[in-house]
């Protein structure tokens, strides 16, 4: 099998939306033969990355690239940027709104979950900017 | 235990997917933040929550979580219920609080079967 990429818009603002590209790479990964773990590994950690995107950012682009050996998945946001990343990994520290919290997110618990579900998390900021973050998957075949 | 005993034991509202009722729940999960839902992985369960918005069926298609229960009387909204449709995620609505729905399924034996 030869790299297959697959591309989604995340739209700004758009919280009803959000979720929509996980599910749909998780629909193809499993019809992709990929081991149900795996897949689910997958679909959590870019489901947390994605309500990242629409609830601390303006939106973005989504990029997952699936090999027989691994997975990557890069989501890059047009945004505010994360100023102190560190401590963005804190399990529990959160600055989302109220109103975020309300939705049932907000917990601080997203980049952590990022971390646990992927084999390898990167995460690039620039204040001001926008921030990009990089997970990897590694399958059973690498 | 299957759905449909859920349904009976917390005198639930099917709200939608009623051909699914058969299916095999093996553990719980009572929550409204759904980061902390994600944050662990269950083994074929059933999530209740008192969160009415379409997060709580994507976060159930995530985990593959087989059911949702809706506590405290909360209705579901016609987009979460076009999207369990969609994604066979069976909803059940119940008059009961968290604790009491929580603690009769555990009761039941619910969480004796491969859960924490």
């Amino acid at each position: 099998m030869d790299a297959l990429e697959l591309k989604y818009v995340v739209e700004r603002d758009n919280f009803a939306q959000a979720g929509e590209a996980s599910g749909a790479l998780k629909k193809t990964l499993k019809s992709l033969g990929f081991p149900p773990d795996l897949v689910r590994r997958v679909a959590i950690a870019m489901y947390e990355a994605e309500i990242n995107m629409v609830i601390h950012a303006y939106g973005g682009e989504i990029t997952a690239t699936v090999t027989p050996e691994k997975i990557q998945v890069v989501f890059a946001d047009v945004g505010p940027g994360i100023p102190d990343i560190e401590l963005a990994m804190t399990a529990g520290y959160s600055t989302a709104t109220a109103d975020v919290r309300d939705l049932g997110f907000g917990a601080g618990m997203g980049l952590p979950n990022m971390k646990k579900y992927a084999d390898d998390l990167d995460v690039q900021s620039t204040i001001g900017v926008g921030t990009t973050v990089t997970m990897t998957f590694l399958t059973q075949n690498g | 235990m299957k759905i449909s005993k859920i349904a009976e034991l917390l005198d639930a509202e099917v709200c939608c997917c009623p051909d699914l009722l058969d299916t095999e729940v093996h553990s719980g999960c009572g929550c409204d933040m759904m980061s902390d839902v994600l944050a662990f992985v269950k083994d074929r369960a059933v999530l209740l929550t008192g969160l009415a918005n379409p997060q709580v069926i994507r976060t159930a298609e995530m985990m593959d979580i087989v059911c949702i229960v809706m506590v405290r009387g909360k209705a579901p909204t016609s987009s979460m219920i076009e999207l369990a449709e969609d994604r066979g995620i069976p909803i059940l609505a119940t008059k009961m609080r968290m604790f009491s729905a929580c603690g009769t399924l555990y009761n039941a034996g619910l969480l004796q079967e491969g859960g924490h």
